[in-house]
């Protein structure tokens, strides 16, 4: 009986070892351990033997055979395994850079992209944002501003009107200050805003101007405010926009609805000066318009185009390339 | 405003550093926006007669020309230019010159040859631009002597300053000068004394009929006036200014007013018929010809200057006419000076649309006390050319004192400037700032909030009437400080910064827009009447009374035309299939104070059917929590009548969602199909969707049931898909359709609608019972919407 274990054994160890593909290996051990497998019958035989020792000592030999086979089968498994697996690898390869179409992302205007930069700076400086409409009232876009009808600064706008009301009575808004306007008869102080917009000036468009744009205006009220509470928010805004080796200048000038009213200049690292914008102390008939007592608050305002800052950003040469919306220009940035 | 260094240094020493003079000036509020130098000349250019001009056969575009440069030797130029003739002196460039423009001078061969320099015009010297020929010079210049000495010129620098609205005193140097000598320190050249008369008495005689429109009038009578030129210094300081100098007359009317900033005005005194002056309103329809030959209708709110005889002669503070002008004979003058009421020039300005030097300044408010330095340059000027000149006595002083503006008198709070200035500033600081300025102050205190000297009153000077609130002082003692000098601070915010509710879903709908791969546009927001007609939209809308472009009038009502129009662009430059989408206002007529203006959505899909348009719908609408009832039957205008749905939100409509219609696509040159969404942003942004609840996942197995319905095509799927969820019941987890078929071997007018329920239960795992009675239930209630199960 032991003979023919080891016979059996042998057997399927050099059919394992001749085996050429993990079929093979499957029909040995078929052969061997399944319900019919050589050392399956043998192990039905055990039965039969004669003694306790006989029966004990063909049981070892079957199993230290069945073992020894087993453990053949699932190395030689392995083995075709894993040349299998190699064989399908190399078949599957790709040249990842033979790529017939990408996914498209949309891509959001440029102008959109500089908007959400800039209110998220000043979000970050403890700002909220505002919003207005876009057709207005003469009294918020001009006389609530310090500009009563026929006062010469009116002059400096060139402004759209609306055939809408009386005449003259509706306009598109120049800038974003009537926002200011609004947001002063609606929230008490302190306040703290930003007030981004499409605005409107009736004047052809050229390399840098456009007839309808995009200005940013901020608002500050409170008790005890100053002039250098703007020059520092200014300072502050400059370096977390552009960046800390960025700095800037108030230097005076004039707007009805400010004073003392200036310009704001920044500084890049190279030390060259460029023009961004205006500012100013709010003229104390502007915030009685808002129905703010002058006595009691003060605050200052400051304003700037957001389609410049993506005109500089992305160097884009005339800012009407920006509102042709060709999409060769759109999938830029 | 161009400010010339040496008339300014004549004003007040400010020394030679012009880039620290332009500092100073910028950083007082009058912004140089440039820095130049007019009148230099390019050395090796002389001056040189033209002996005679030849053509050559073989040269079309250029003829030889032959000059003397006072050598005597004949020198040979090459030349494109063939106004000079014989005889005529011409600036010749000599061989290595270096031109303005950084050419250099080369004796360049031209058909073998040779070219001794160059002939030039006055654009390439730099003197203007006239480029048509070349520059003729004085016919008794000296020859061989640089060009410059031929045309009397000499280098000034020049500031070209943006002077705003709020300085109307900074329209003549005088204005310049005073904010220098108080900011640096420096005396102010006085004003010369007004001159004595030297002559009998002789009265051009003034009649004021409209105080209120000019309350101060003065006339004096020059006699010994001999017409000429001008003194060289006039002539090019005005030049350099801007001004074409004309005769020594007019010219030094000129001076006096880049000067002082006080417009004036000399007439011939022999033509002033009856000799004098009226000052009156013009009457509706009263006609006059002004200095530039134009024929003017007035009205009876222009303020006329007419003489004696009430015959026109000039419309007041804007334009004189011909018929009193300065003439080559005039040895008589009259000079007025006057001071007229702003607001009513700006008004007749707007109306004729006619600007003047004098008007500019009289719109923006002249000194009504400068007259008389005026005046006195004037004289002093003019004597420098007409050395007999004889002021006569009987000079005239005509006023409408109440009329007159009277500076007020402003209570200016030391602390208050401190305050707003975030510095502290005494009553000596600020008055040491602004009375340089012409500020007359007198110490006060009101006792309650302020001690007696803590306060001041503050009374303007007359040429400074922008000064009429403390908060204008408040402006001139940060101006004089320094803006720079007040130091930066960041004020704290007891706020938390953020963005609104509307502004944060904004800004989700634009992310989600993005990651669906639609791109964003921004179309011009206005439209013309056929936009709007070729877009099917209805014709109302608001109309720009001023727009920039004719017809390019209306104000947009759906941001569905400017979208197509950018289709087309895009298809046009061999881009089709574009995904584009817009966030902007439309603004749709109301009777209310503003109209009905809105913030909208537009997508546009070229290339795609309805069917994308609904998925994107319902893609947005699941990521922003929206919900709306898509109405077929309501087709909004404009958009394909069979594959397109109102969104509505309760009875209001809130949106359009399907497909353009193929008549709007081709008014629109579109070749493609466009699926459109529209929606109104205003509505759906307002709330803050309830957020999401959460729903268990069963940890049991779940049961597809596939069924195929046989649907009429009467029957919307939409109610099927009702239906089925309905009678499935709490067991349906998800609900998919995945097949549509339409064809052989089903009824006529019916479609096949293949539905994948995926069946799931919390607490077990489902029988073969439980997905037969779901069968049932979803058969028994489909059939009542016609639909039978196939197969």
């Amino acid at each position: 009986m032991i003979e023919q274990i080891r016979a059996a054994r042998d057997a399927a160890l050099a059919s394992l070892a001749s085996a050429a593909s993990s079929d093979d290996v499957r029909t040995v051990e078929l052969e061997v351990l399944g319900r019919k497998g050589t050392l399956t019958d043998l192990k039905a035989g055990l039965g039969r033997l004669p003694t306790v020792e006989a029966k004990k000592a063909a049981g070892q030999a079957l199993n230290d055979a069945t073992a020894e086979v087993s453990a053949a089968l699932a190395a030689r498994l392995g083995e075709f395994r894993r040349a299998e697996r190699e064989v399908q690898l190399h078949a599957e390869r790709l040249d990842l850079t033979e790529v017939l179409r990408a996914p498209r992302r949309g891509h959001a205007h440029v102008v959109t992209q500089a908007w959400q930069r800039l209110e998220d700076v000043f979000v970050g400086l403890g700002f909220q944002v505002a919003e207005g409409p876009e057709v207005e009232t003469d009294w918020y876009n001009f006389e609530a501003l310090n500009m009563p009808a026929a006062h010469p600064a009116r002059s400096m706008h060139d402004t759209f009107y609306v055939d809408h009301g009386p005449p003259g009575s509706t306009v598109l808004r120049t800038h974003t200050s009537p926002v200011q306007i609004r947001v002063m008869q609606t929230m008490p102080p302190p306040i703290y805003m930003v007030m981004p917009g499409r605005v409107f000036r009736n004047e052809t468009a050229d390399a840098t101007h456009l007839a309808v744009f995009h200005q940013i205006e901020g608002l500050v009220i409170d008790r005890g405010i100053t002039l250098a509470d703007l020059a520092g928010t200014i300072e502050a805004f400059t370096k977390a926009f552009f960046g800390p080796g960025f700095g800037s200048r108030l230097r005076p000038s004039y707007f009805p609805f400010t004073e003392p009213s200036a310009e704001f200049d920044i500084q890049t690292p190279s030390g060259s000066w460029m023009e961004l914008g205006g500012c100013g102390m709010v003229h104390p008939n502007v915030l009685r318009a808002g129905g703010i007592d002058p006595e009691e608050y003060s605050g200052f305002a400051f304003g700037f185009g957001i389609d410049r800052m993506a005109k500089e950003r992305h160097a884009i040469n005339d800012v009407r390339e920006m509102y042709a919306n060709d999409i060769r220009f759109v999938e830029q940035f | 405003m161009r400010i010339v260094h040496s008339w300014l240094a004549d004003l007040v020493a400010v020394g030679d550093d012009v880039a620290a003079v332009a500092e100073v000036i910028t950083n007082l509020g009058l912004a140089v926006e440039e820095v130049f130098t007019v009148g230099a000349t390019v050395s090796g250019v002389i001056t040189a007669k033209v002996l005679r001009t030849e053509r050559h056969p073989d040269a079309a575009k250029v003829h030889r020309v032959h000059v003397d440069a006072g050598d005597g030797v004949e020198r040979h130029v090459w030349c494109g230019a063939f106004n000079m003739q014989a005889g005529d002196v011409v600036p010749l460039a000599t061989p290595g010159t270096v031109m303005p423009d950084g050419r250099a001078i080369e004796p360049k061969p031209i058909l073998g040859i040779s070219s001794d320099g160059m002939l030039c015009s006055a654009r390439e010297l730099g003197l203007g631009d006239d480029h048509a020929g070349i520059l003729i010079l004085p016919a008794d210049s000296p020859l061989g002597v640089p060009y410059g000495a031929a045309l009397g010129l000499a280098e000034e620098t020049v500031y070209d300053v943006d002077v705003l609205r709020n300085r109307p005193d900074c329209f003549g140097h005088l204005g310049f000068a005073r904010d220098l000598a108080a900011k640096l320190g420096l005396p102010l050249k006085a004003a010369p004394p007004t001159p004595a008369p030297t002559g009998p008495q002789r009265t051009a005689t003034v009649e004021l009929l409209a105080g209120d429109r000019c309350p101060r009038f003065t006339s004096v009578v020059l006699s010994g006036v001999q017409v000429g030129p001008s003194p060289e210094f006039i002539a090019r300081r005005l030049t350099a200014a801007g001004m074409r100098p004309i005769n020594n007359v007019v010219d030094v009317s000129n001076y006096v007013m880049l000067d002082t900033n006080q417009p004036n005005h000399p007439y011939d005194f022999d033509t002033l018929g009856g000799g004098g002056f009226r000052v009156r309103l013009a009457r509706d329809g009263e006609k006059m010809t002004t200095l530039d030959d134009v024929e003017r209708t007035l009205t009876a709110d222009d303020l006329l200057i007419c003489d004696a005889t009430d015959r026109p002669i000039g419309i007041a503070g804007i334009m004189g006419g011909q018929n009193t002008e300065i003439s080559a004979g005039t040895t008589v003058v009259a000079l007025e000076t006057a001071w007229f009421e702003p607001a009513g020039i700006l008004r007749s300005v707007s109306r004729m649309g006619l600007r003047t030097e004098a008007s500019a300044r009289f719109d923006r408010g002249a000194d009504p006390h400068g007259i008389d330095r005026s005046t006195a340059q004037f004289v002093e000027l003019l004597r420098l050319t007409c050395p007999d000149l004889v002021v006569h006595a009987g000079a005239v002083d005509a006023r409408d004192e109440p009329h007159l503006p009277v500076p007020p008198v402003l209570r200016v709070r030391s602390k208050r400037v401190s305050q707003l200035l975030g510095s502290p500033f005494t009553v000596g600081q600020i008055r040491g700032y602004i009375e340089p300025l012409g500020f007359a102050c007198a110490p006060v205190g009101n006792g309650a909030t302020s001690a007696a000297g803590e306060d001041l009153d503050v009374v303007p000077p007359s040429w400074r009437p922008d000064c009429v609130q403390e908060i204008d002082i408040v402006e001139e003692v940060a101006r004089m400080h320094g803006y720079g000098a007040l130091g930066k601070t960041v004020p704290k915010s007891t706020l938390p910064g953020g963005l609104s509710g509307v502004q944060q879903r904004r800004r989700r709908l634009r992310e989600v827009l993005l990651g669906l791969g639609i791109s964003e546009a921004m179309p011009h927001p206005f439209l013309t009447q056929g936009e709007l007609e070729r877009a099917g939209l209805p014709g109302e809308a608001l109309r720009l009374v001023n727009p920039l472009v004719v017809g390019d009038d209306l104000l947009r009502t759906s941001l569905r035309p400017g979208l197509l129009k950018t289709i087309a662009y895009n298809e046009s430059h061999r881009r089709p299939g574009v995904r584009l989408f817009e966030v902007g206002h439309v603004y749709p007529p109301s009777d209310e104070v503003l109209p009905a203006e809105y913030e909208a959505l537009g997508v546009v899909l070229a290339g795609c059917d309805a069917t994308e348009a609904v998925t994107m719908w319902r893609e947005l609408a699941a990521a922003m929590g929206w919900g709306a009832r898509l109405d077929q039957g309501t087709v909004p205008a404009g958009l394909h009548p069979a594959r397109s749905a109102t969104l509505s939100l309760g009875k209001e409509a809130i949106g359009a969602v399907g497909e353009v219609h193929p008549d709007v696509a081709e008014a629109f040159a579109v070749g493609e199909r466009v699926a459109v969404l529209e929606l109104n942003l205003s509505v759906l942004l307002a709330n803050e969707p309830k957020a999401a609840v959460w729903k268990p996942t069963s940890r049991f197995p779940s049961s597809d049931l596939d069924l195929a319905f046989v649907l009429a095509e009467s029957v919307a799927a939409e109610k099927l898909d009702k239906a089925i969820r309905q009678a499935a019941g709490s067991l349906l987890v998800d609900l998919a359709l995945f097949d549509v078929y339409r064809g052989q071997g089903l009824p006529e007018a019916t479609r096949s609608l293949a539905y994948r329920l995926r069946l799931q239960s919390l607490e077990r795992t489902l029988t073969d019972e439980d997905v037969a009675q779901v069968r049932h239930k979803v058969e028994t209630a489909t059939k009542k919407l016609g639909a039978t199960l196939r197969g």
